[in-house]
């Protein structure tokens, strides 16, 4: 662990310090599963992450063009009745916990830092472009699958969908299979 | 008790998207524990140096599934009103090979891409607008995809139901997958990665 330092205005920061190792994957995996439990408890649902995204997209393009949207089946299930809000809806308000609470842990261990993440034989330029690229294939693939690894592979999952399963099975079967091609942005 | 609770009326919409906040701040929470905050985590998975993208997951599914399955075996749970995705097989195992290509490039998925922008990682951030593009497409050509989008239903179709066995049984049998995977993932670990040295 390096020491603290001084700045300018001589407060003495800690953000040199070693991020804190992250939790055994065993134990997050529990504390994971008790949240899905919950939502299964308290709500009959369970979690979700791009549904909220298209919700922020279905929103946005009924914002740039009302009528367009509303010609569109896609769309419309997830605008809802003509005069509701389409961002006042349970998963936008839980990617929006997500995101605070992914915030709370990493400052709690240290680890929220400007970075970008990628193998040492990547350009930065490349590596972005990836992520957008990737990104995207991913936005149409959890889109085509109705949910990704969270309302598809861990909800579904644990309510023994066959859809879910054959999901999961595919995502990671699909994945292995192009690992090689892109093993210079990661090692 | 009479779960679940929402399903039972015991609280409106309003306070049930206070609690979508709080579950979220959960997910989050364990998301960014588990070391899903960072794609090179995330990626070392299909590079065999460090499983916990399969771990994590799957202790995550072996959890809720035990937990929902023992509520509702004690009448605490009312298993039926717990909603199931619906299965389009042939859609989703398409879109889950087209998830897989994008997990790998991108180096997230929806929600670990939230948190990785929440704590800083740029990539994450353009990952995230990567994937609301790829969605808008998705919408603006959904009159051509949704012939394929909608082809397959199942309904609620279980794994129960897939092989005909009875549900606690199968279970069983995914308590018994999961640890046998457990297994497997520690000995590949070794193998791959003997120093235990991830790329952080």
């Amino acid at each position: 662990m390096s020491e603290p330092f001084a700045t300018d205005h001589g407060v003495i920061v800690s953000d040199r310090a070693e991020p804190r190792p992250y939790m055994s994957p065993y134990l997050a995996g529990v504390g994971l599963g008790l949240v899905l439990l919950a939502a299964y408890v308290v709500m009959g649902r369970g979690l979700g992450a791009s549904g909220a995204f298209t919700s922020f997209v279905a929103a946005g393009v009924e914002t740039v063009a009302p009528a367009h949207a509303r010609s569109n089946a896609f769309y419309t299930e997830y605008l809802g009745d003509p005069g509701t809000n389409p961002l006042k809806n349970w998963l936008v308000f839980e990617i929006i916990g997500v995101a605070i609470g992914g915030l709370i842990s990493g400052m709690l261990a240290g680890r929220v830092r400007k970075e970008v993440e990628k193998g040492p034989r990547i350009s930065v330029n490349k590596r972005l472009f990836f992520a957008f690229v990737g990104g995207g294939i991913m936005g149409i693939g959890s889109k085509l699958a109705r949910g990704c690894t969270s309302g598809q592979a861990l909800t579904g999952g644990a309510m023994l969908s066959v859809g879910s399963w054959a999901f999961m099975i595919a995502v990671f079967a699909s994945a292995y299979a192009v690992a090689y091609f892109f093993r210079r942005q990661w090692l | 008790m009479n779960a679940p609770f929402y399903k039972f009326g015991l609280f409106g919409e309003d306070a049930s998207l206070l609690v979508a906040l709080f579950i979220g701040i959960g997910f989050g929470f364990f998301l960014e524990r588990a070391g899903f905050g960072s794609a090179r985590k995330l990626a070392a998975q299909f590079y065999f140096t460090d499983l916990r993208v399969f771990k994590v997951m799957f202790v995550a599914i072996v959890t809720a599934m035990l937990g929902a399955f023992w509520l509702s075996w004690l009448g605490l749970l009312d298993y039926t009103q717990v909603t199931v995705p619906s299965t389009y097989l042939v859609p989703q195992i398409f879109g889950g090979l087209v998830f897989g290509v994008g997990f790998v490039m991108g180096g997230y998925c929806p929600g670990t891409c939230c948190v990785a922008a929440a704590t800083g990682r740029l990539d994450g951030v353009v990952h995230l607008f990567g994937m609301i593009s790829g969605i808008l497409l998705f919408g603006e050509l959904y009159s051509f995809i949704e012939g394929f989008y909608t082809s397959t239903p199942m309904g609620r179709f279980t794994l129960p139901d897939l092989l005909q066995l009875p549900f606690g049984l199968t279970v069983f049998l995914v308590v018994l997958l999961a640890l046998a995977g457990f297994a497997a993932a520690e000995r590949l670990e070794k193998k791959f990665n003997p120093s235990g040295e991830i790329p952080s």
